[in-house]
This record gives structure tokens, C-alpha cells and sequence, in this order.
């Protein structure tokens, strides 16, 4: 029984724990990590775990600069205000070298401009907003993973190969999904003049009407459609569509429809013959792929997500930053991060100087079935720095500074 | 759109508004008798959704299975409705009215992190409905035939719940608690057992609506606070405890979403609801179906009279606030600062919805129309920060005067709602004006100029805006003004009666109260350095509603204490566990249970206890 007495014991040991200076710890290096863990749990668990992994490789192998290293995490509620509060408390009461992490892109926008406000290093892990590093990039923010305008770029040759005139478009109705039509109508003009854009639905996030949508979409009978959606947006659009023969003879592209965490929920529904961006952990073969591979199997007892191959590479990526600065000074770090090239499960990736964003690729394929489960079937690994614009494009989109 | 489509639209549109309607009639149900507005009713129906998952995965997916799993998934989530009765609810129905929304919030945290403990957060496709995944072909083109049996099943369960409240006795006792609890009750009707019952019914009717979904909506974690939105907005549009009334708006609503995405206007889907409910509300207070409440006799004692602070002790606590800069931590003056801002932004809640009596639910409206007019402002306009944070409060104002005029027409839960559909039309234009608001991305390089830069700095001045804020809201309390408001809430009668135009008071009280929210609004922007439309957002609004009502609407420092007690708990629970929603629901249970008055209002009883005579 809770009485009044162990409930002012329990709230006043809160109080103290949350008014408490941690104790100085000197002989690690803190590195501040802040994600929505709750808001978008099924992409942030593995990517959790990712991190995880890659912190005990790092720490087995001697550290950085003679010291081990330690995240500190916060989960940021999937909200910027939030965000941003957590962020001055990892800097200031846990006094982190720097900040990694977020996953939205509102959020992984305001903690930018947090970073560049407080002069602090931030490696932006997994929003995909083309603008972090154009049009609001800034000195202090580099990006590591494979941003909308890739993965969309990636999908095109195969695309403009099939020639298709009438095309319908799908596509959450937020930063993510607005970017990626953007870039997705831009491009395939460029190749292809003659394409006409015959549909176009924008569903709020997490509540598609999917059959009305595909209902809509079939009305204006397409030839192919282009489709940004995710989650359980994905699966219920695949289920309405497929019921009502949306996919008759049409060709569709999902933009992320190969990641795990998008596909393995379709199970043997999964849309056999839709071109897709993904991570076939399953059929690379890489040898630093594999060496990561049986060390997640080994520690997890679960097969790797996207998300853990970005949560173990934000990881390695700050090392190498550490090592190649020589020291946590913010200038020396930017500085280091510059250019910086080190090896992921994808293979090397390097920050480039123009613009921050990191050249980490992207495979992709068409989505088929085995066992009852989906899988990527004709894949092919896309290095990131061929799906990126011009230089002088991206020159002028982001602000000289 | 031609005329097949416009008819295979209106299928969709009539499928949609079935499991609508059923989770909306549940809440009906309840608000009726109980007058609990049960914000966990979401959770209920995604408790629905998943434990028919996990019901078809153990009963095999045959019709046999899959119908079984869906009924007693349903059962199920009954009994969860009657848990949450038993153990909660039942013992705070004489606290003050709205005090329960606090207790269900809590719930709505416990929920979500229950599941994602017990189902984990990647989304559960569940199966097609065994017997019927094939497809009916309508004017050449295709729908599920479990879409045609969904558009049958909503009109049977709404006349099945006729039967039960037209023709059994357990149905007279609802009707009649619904029309006139307290009469009930002296007639010697048992009413725990009622309200038991009802919730269980309700509960059932929900669980129902989320298993039915199954083969249409993958089971994710996402689906509780989507869920309770809609139903709020069908329940009210159809009217407070009408079922019929439920209904027909569930197809109006589902329909007209249809119609938008087949029309090609998608983007207005994000809104829609809304506007139909704002519309509705205007043209008819109580709904499309509902009637007048009958005069509610006051449950209990009225709100006793508000304390007038002592001087000495918030000259006291004023020292202490501007001490903290000096405790050297830098991130303690971070987080006052967020708490000094919610700070005024509770309080400005609580002047309506304690005093004046008008509750709203979308008081964030004005919290991030000033922190984005702050914003703009300062970008666009390129004004300096200083006029920004001094001018953007007043464009709230002019926002409240507008939605001000529409509300304080009605009174209760609609004058409540009204203020969310203003809220969420605000939240959606801001969301959607990528030009003018950087549409979901928010605008960012919003920070204070050289002088104000430094934490304390800029702490200290919020502390002087927001203080301030709040000493003008105080003050009005108690002058003859505020003497007016209390007045309208306790007895509109008597107030029109002796010559006082009520509405024009409750009307300036809103505006003042909003343009208060929009100053704590800008003030929070610039110490963030960006806005984003979740400033604007139902979370926001209801974070508020938890603040005043977690300190004690019918105390005067309640909203604060709430405010600091709400914004430091999120902030340490999350620190200390991954878990922290759950944590912080049964923390605030716990708090609910033990001071059914607000944590203020309970600590003052205690105290007049313990005093020696």
C-alpha cells in the first residue's frame, strides 16, 4: 500500500535526481543523442540498438583519443520546443561533446539551428529533408543519411526507362511527402517531356482514406504511380489498392517501401513487381556488410532495420570525427567533419564539403516474395554522390556561410 | 468525377463513417449518463484493434476465428472500460466537473505504453475478413465486399442500440440519468452500478469499432489519439447523447471526407471534420440532433470564492524565481523559462475556464498564433525582436475577438468544442501555408536579440512578460470585472436579470485570456529559436487542460503550480525511464486520486484539516 510517507520519500529522491549535477566523469567522451523514440518507435527501436552495438565495437577496440565513449540520450517527443530544451540540457548539465539523432524533419531542423545558434558540431542521423543541407544548411550541421532527393533520384532511370505517360501521384501530406513529389515531378520532366502528372492525393500522415484514395487514383487511370507513403499508410493503401485492382497493369514506385520496417509488416502482401528504395540485409555481401551483420544477429538475436544501420553509423561517423580532429573543439570538429571519409555497412561514405550531406547510398530493386514474406528481389546498391544535384545547384540553394 | 465514381465514393465514405460511428456512440453513451468526457475512448478502440490481432493469430483465420476474435476482443475491451471505472473514475465523480478528462488523459499514457510493451511498436497487418477478401464489382469497378457488410453493420448496431435503451429497463435508467442524473438517483437507482454498466456498454461499442477495422487498419499506436478527435467532433456535431444524432453525423462526416479525395481536394481532409463541426455549431448550438441539457442542478457545493494572493508571498517566490540564474546551472534557468511561459499560458486557460466558466479545448490556438505572429513579424516583416514580442500578443488578440464572438455563444462542452474546431482550422492553415509558415517544417532563426541572448537574460525577462501576464489576469479576478465573469458562471440568470450583458463580458475575457496565451506563446518562440505547427496542436492545447486541472481549477495558484509540476515531471520521468509516458499517467493518477480538488486545492484542504482550531 502506497502511503503518504514512501510517496514524499519517492517524490523527493526524484527531485534530488533531477536537480543533481551528475558527477564529472573524465575519463569518457560524451556524445548527446536525442531522438522521438516514442513517436516513431518502430523505426527508432532498431536504430536504438544500432547505436548501441556500435558504442561496445568502439569502446572493445579502445575508444577515441584513449577514452571510451558514452551516449547520453534523450527522446525528444517528436516535437521541436521539446527538442530543443533536451538538447541545452545534454549540452549544458551533461556537457556532451556534441549532438547527434533526430528523426522528423521539423525537429531535426530546429535542433540545426540550435547547433549553429550555440557554435555546436550536429550530425543529423535520419531526418530526410532535402533543405537541412540546402536551403537552411548551415556550418555546424552535417547529414548523414541518403536524403529524399536521393532516394528519389535514385528511383528515376528505372522510371524514365518504362516510358510511362500518365502518371498519379500519392504522397503524405507533409515536409517528407511534398519534397519527394517535388523532386520526383522535377526530374522525371527533365528526362522525360512528355509525362503528364494525371493525379495527385495528398492524405494527412497515419490517417489515409485508402480506399477513397485508390478509388480516386484508379479514376484517372494512370499508367504508373509514384508513391512516398509509409508505415501503416503504406499497408493499408497495398491492401485497398490491390482489393480494388488499383495495380492492374500498372507500374508503382514506393520511395521507401523496401526498408524492413515498411515491409515486413505486409507479410505475403507484400506488392511483387513495385520498384522500391530499401536495405536487402539478407543478400549483401559485403565484407564490412557481413562483419556488421553477424555482430547484430550475434548481440540482438533479430536481423538488422535501416534504422540500425543508421543509428551504428551516426556512431561511427562521430568517431571518425573525433579521431580526426585530434580533440572536442567545435571549429576543429566542423573542420574535421568536412570531407571526412569512414566506412559503414554500406561502405565508405564521405561528408562533403559543399554541402555536409553525406554521399551514404541507397539500394534499389523491386519487391518480391519468399516464404511468404516480402523481400528485394533485382536489387542494386546506388552510391549516394550519383544521385546528388550539380554542384552549382546546390551552390544556390544553400546560403554561403 | 463521373457518376460511378460519385457513387463508389459514397460506399467508401458510408464504410468509413460505420466504425465511426460505433466508437462515437460509446462516447455518447457515456458523456450522457456520466458527463465524463472519456478522452481515453481512443485507447479503447485501439485496444480493440489489437486484441482482435492477436484474438484471429490464436483462433485461426477462419469466419469462425476471425468472428469470435471480433466479439470478444470487444467483450474484452468492456472490461477494461469497467476496470477503468471501478478503479479510477468512480472515485472522483464528485470532484469538479471536467476533473475526470484529467484522470483519462493519464489513462490514455498508461495505454500506449502498455501496448507497446505487450504488442511492440512495429504496425500489425491483420488479415482480410475470411469469406470476405474477394471483391463486389459496382458499376465496373471494385470494392471490398467487407466494406458493403461494414456499411450494413453501422445502421444494426445503431438499432440494436435503440432496443436496448427504448426497450429494457437498463435503458429507461440510462435515458433517464442521461436527462436527469441527480433525479435518478433520489428515486433510489443504484448509480455506480449504472455508471458501471454504461461505461462496459460503451467500452464494448468502442473495442467493437476498433476489431472491426482490422482487416482495414493495421493495428499501430498512432490510431488512439487520430480515433478520439473524429469521435469527439461526430459526437458533438451530432449532439451530445444522441445516437441518431451520432450517426447521421459519422455519414456526414465520412461522406464528405470521401468526397474531398474523390473530388481531388485531399489536402482539405486534414480538416474537414472541423469545419463541418465549426459550421454546424454556429448554425446549431447543440448539434444536428441534440436538445438543450436540462438545467443542471449544482452538483455539490459551487466553486468556493478565489483567494486574493498575499503580497508578501509572491513577493516571496518572485525572489526565489530570480535567484535561479545564480544556482549555475544553466539548463534549471532553461527549464524555467518553458515554465514560466506555460506558466501564463495555464493561467490564461484557467480565466476562462475557471472563473468565467467557458472551457476550451483549443486554447493553443492562441499560444502559437502569437508565437507565429511573433515570428513573422521578426522574418518577414523584419521587425525587430523587441516590437515582435510586443505586437504579436495583440494578433492573437485579434484572433481570439473573431473566434471569441462565435463561442461565447454557447455554452458547456459545444462552446468547448467550438474553440478546438477553431483551434484545429488555425492548426491546419498554419500547417498547410508553405509560403507564409514554412508549412510542417515551422519556421526556424527565431532568436532574441544580442542583449537578450544569454539564458538569464532572456530568463529574466520572461519572468518580467510572463509575470506581468499574470498579475493582469489576477488583478481582473478581482475586480468588479472578474466579480462579472464569476457571476455569469455561477448564475446566467440572475447576472442578465440585474442588467449585465454577459456575453459581452465573456466575450472580452476571452479575448483578454487569448492575447495573454499569444504573449506566453511568443515569448516561448523566441527562447526556442524556432516554431513549429505542433505549438498550435491539439497536444498543446490538451497539455494545457492538464495544467490547470493537475493544480486545481478552483484555486488561483493552481494553473502554476500545475504548469511547473506537469512541465518537470515530463522532463525528469523522461530522463529516468524509457517508459516515461507510462510513468508520468500513473503519476498523475495517483495525484488525481489523492487530491480529487487539483494538487493546490487538495494541499489547502489538508491544511485547513491539520490547523489547530
Amino acid at each position: 500500500m502506497l502511503t503518504r510517507n514512501r510517496l514524499l520519500a519517492g517524490v523527493s529522491a526524484l527531485v534530488a535526481a533531477s536537480f543533481a549535477l551528475p558527477a564529472a566523469a573524465q575519463d569518457t567522451i560524451k556524445l548527446g543523442e536525442l531522438n522521438s523514440y516514442k513517436v516513431f518507435a518502430a523505426f527508432l527501436e532498431p536504430y536504438k540498438k544500432g547505436w548501441e552495438l556500435a558504442v561496445e565495437e568502439v569502446n572493445a577496440a579502445g575508444g577515441v583519443l584513449g577514452k571510451k565513449i558514452e551516449i547520453v540520450s534523450r527522446d525528444d517527443n517528436g516535437n521541436p520546443a521539446d527538442a530543443v530544451r533536451v538538447a541545452e540540457e545534454l549540452l549544458s548539465r551533461e556537457k556532451v561533446a556534441f549532438l547527434i539523432g533526430t528523426f522528423p524533419s521539423n525537429v531535426g531542423l530546429a535542433v540545426a539551428d540550435f547547433a549553429k545558434q550555440r557554435k555546436t558540431l550536429f550530425i543529423a542521423a535520419e531526418p530526410l529533408t532535402d533543405k537541412i543541407v540546402w536551403d537552411n544548411g548551415n556550418a555546424y550541421t552535417f547529414r548523414l543519411r541518403t536524403s529524399t532527393y536521393m532516394q528519389t533520384a535514385m528511383l528515376i532511370p528505372d522510371a524514365a526507362k518504362l516510358k510511362k505517360k500518365r502518371w498519379a501521384i500519392v504522397y503524405p501530406n507533409y515536409e517528407y511527402g511534398q519534397s519527394a513529389t517535388a523532386a520526383f515531378k522535377k526530374l522525371l520532366k527533365e528526362k522525360q517531356p512528355d509525362v503528364e502528372f494525371v493525379a495527385e492525393q495528398a492524405p494527412p500522415l497515419g490517417k489515409i482514406d485508402a480506399g477513397a484514395v485508390a478509388q480516386a487514383l484508379a479514376d484517372a487511370k494512370p499508367d504508373a504511380i509514384f508513391s512516398s507513403l509509409f508505415g501503416s499508410d503504406l499497408a493499408k493503401f497495398v491492401r485497398e489498392g490491390s482489393q480494388r485492382g488499383l495495380f492492374k497493369g500498372v507500374e508503382v514506385f514506393d520511395l521507401l517501401g523496401g526498408e524492413p520496417e515498411y515491409l515486413d509488416p505486409l507479410k505475403d502482401e507484400a506488392p511483387v513487381g513495385w520498384y522500391v528504395t530499401g536495405y536487402p540485409w539478407y543478400g549483401i555481401k559485403t565484407p564490412e556488410h557481413q562483419k556488421f551483420l553477424d555482430a547484430y544477429q550475434a548481440k540482438y538475436k533479430d536481423y538488422p532495420r535501416l534504422g540500425s544501420v543508421v543509428g551504428y553509423s551516426v556512431v561511427m561517423s562521430a568517431v571518425a570525427a573525433i579521431k580526426k580532429a585530434g580533440s572536442l573543439d567545435q571549429e576543429k570538429l566542423v573542420a574535421a567533419m568536412a570531407g571526412l571519409s569512414h566506412s559503414t555497412p554500406f561502405g565508405t561514405i564521405t561528408y562533403r564539403t559543399l554541402d555536409h550531406q553525406s554521399t551514404m547510398g541507397a539500394y534499389v530493386g523491386r519487391v518480391g516474395l519468399k516464404d511468404g514474406k516480402g523481400i528485394m528481389t533485382d536489387w542494386r546498391f546506388v552510391d549516394g554522390k550519383d544521385a546528388l544535384p550539380s554542384d552549382a545547384e546546390v551552390k544556390k540553394m544553400r546560403p554561403a556561410n | 468525377m463521373t457518376f460511378a465514381s460519385v457513387v463508389i465514393q459514397l460506399l467508401n465514405g458510408l464504410a468509413a463513417a460505420s466504425s465511426l460511428f460505433l466508437v462515437s456512440a460509446g462516447l455518447s453513451l457515456i458523456f450522457g449518463v456520466t458527463r465524463i468526457v472519456n478522452f481515453a475512448h481512443g485507447s479503447l478502440y485501439m485496444l480493440g484493434l489489437y486484441g482482435a490481432y492477436s484474438l484471429i493469430e490464436a483462433l485461426g483465420r477462419t469466419p469462425l476465428g476471425f468472428w469470435s476474435a471480433v466479439i470478444l476482443a470487444a467483450l474484452a475491451v468492456g472490461l477494461v472500460g469497467v476496470a477503468i471505472e471501478l478503479v479510477v473514475l468512480r472515485r472522483i465523480y464528485r470532484a469538479p466537473e471536467l476533473f475526470q478528462l484529467l484522470a483519462t488523459f493519464a489513462i490514455v499514457l498508461v495505454i500506449k505504453d502498455v501496448a507497446l510493451a505487450v504488442w511492440g511498436s512495429e504496425d500489425l497487418v491483420g488479415p482480410r475478413a475470411p469469406g470476405l477478401s474477394f471483391p463486389v464489382e459496382i458499376l465496373d469497378r471494385r470494392i471490398p465486399a467487407y466494406d458493403l457488410l461494414l456499411i450494413v453493420i453501422g445502421p444494426v448496431v445503431l438499432a440494436l442500440m435503440w432496443l436496448l435503451l427504448a426497450r429494457t429497463r437498463w435503458g429507461a435508467l440510462a435515458r433517464a440519468a442521461t436527462q436527469d442524473r441527480e433525479m435518478v438517483g433520489a428515486l433510489g437507482v443504484d448509480q455506480a452500478k449504472l455508471f458501471t454498466s454504461v461505461f462496459f456498454v460503451g467500452a464494448v461499442l468502442a473495442g467493437l469499432g476498433g476489431a472491426l477495422q482490422i482487416p482495414r487498419e493495421p493495428a499501430n499506436l498512432e490510431i488512439d489519439l487520430s480515433v478520439i478527435a473524429d469521435a469527439f467532433v461526430v459526437t458533438v456535431v451530432g449532439g451530445l447523447g444522441s445516437l441518431g444524432g451520432a450517426f447521421l453525423a459519422a455519414v456526414l462526416i465520412g461522406v464528405a471526407k470521401a468526397f474531398c479525395i474523390g473530388f481531388g481536394f485531399s489536402k482539405l481532409t486534414l480538416v474537414v471534420e472541423f469545419v463541418i463541426m465549426g459550421l454546424v455549431l454556429v448554425m446549431r448550438p447543440y448539434g444536428l440532433l441534440g436538445k438543450p441539457p436540462a438545467m443542471a442542478r449544482a452538483v455539490g457545493e459551487p466553486a468556493p470564492p478565489l483567494q486574493p494572493p498575499r503580497r508578501w508571498a509572491v513577493g516571496a517566490w518572485l525572489v526565489l524565481f530570480a535567484l535561479v540564474p545564480l544556482l549555475g546551472d544553466r539548463y534549471v534557468t532553461v527549464l524555467m523559462t518553458d515554465i514560466t511561459c506555460f506558466a501564463l499560458f495555464a493561467v490564461s486557460l484557467h480565466f476562462i475556464m475557471g472563473p468565467a466558466g467557458m472551457v476550451s479545448f483549443g486554447h493553443a490556438a492562441y499560444f502559437g498564433l502569437g508565437a507565429y505572429a511573433g515570428a513573422l513579424l521578426f522574418k518577414k516583416a523584419g521587425l525587430p525582436m523587441e516590437l515582435a514580442l510586443v505586437l504579436a500578443p495583440f494578433v492573437a488578440g485579434l484572433f481570439a475577438v473573431v473566434y471569441g464572438w462565435f463561442c461565447v455563444r454557447l455554452s458547456g462542452v459545444y462552446l468547448a468544442m467550438l474553440t478546438l474546431a477553431f483551434a484545429q482550422i488555425s492548426w491546419s492553415i498554419v500547417f498547410q501555408w508553405d509560403e507564409l509558415t514554412a508549412g510542417s517544417n515551422g519556421l526556424v532563426g527565431v532568436w532574441p536579440s544580442m542583449w537578450l541572448s544569454g539564458k538569464p537574460a532572456y530568463y529574466y525577462l520572461t519572468l518580467a512578460l510572463c509575470g506581468a501576464g499574470v498579475a493582469l489576469l489576477w488583478r481582473a479576478l478581482f475586480s468588479p470585472f472578474g466579480y462579472v465573469l464569476r457571476a455569469g458562471r455561477d448564475s446566467p440568470l440572475r447576472a442578465e436579470a440585474i442588467g449585465i450583458d454577459l456575453r459581452a463580458f465573456q466575450w472580452a475575457a476571452f479575448v483578454l485570456a487569448g492575447t495573454m496565451a499569444g504573449l506566453a506563446g511568443v515569448v516561448f518562440a523566441f527562447s526556442k529559436g524556432s516554431i513549429s505547427p505542433s505549438s498550435v496542436s491539439i497536444a498543446q492545447s490538451t497539455d494545457g487542460l492538464v495544467m490547470v486541472l493537475l493544480g486545481g481549477v478552483e484555486t488561483l495558484s493552481g494553473p502554476v503550480v500545475g504548469a511547473a509540476l506537469f512541465t518537470w515531471l515530463r522532463d525528469t520521468l523522461a530522463r529516468e525511464t524509457d517508459y516515461w509516458r507510462a510513468a508520468l499517467g500513473l503519476m498523475i493518477l495517483l495525484i488525481v486520486v489523492v487530491f480529487p480538488q487539483g494538487l493546490v486545492g487538495g494541499l489547502k484542504a489538508l491544511y485547513a484539516r491539520w490547523r489547530p482550531a
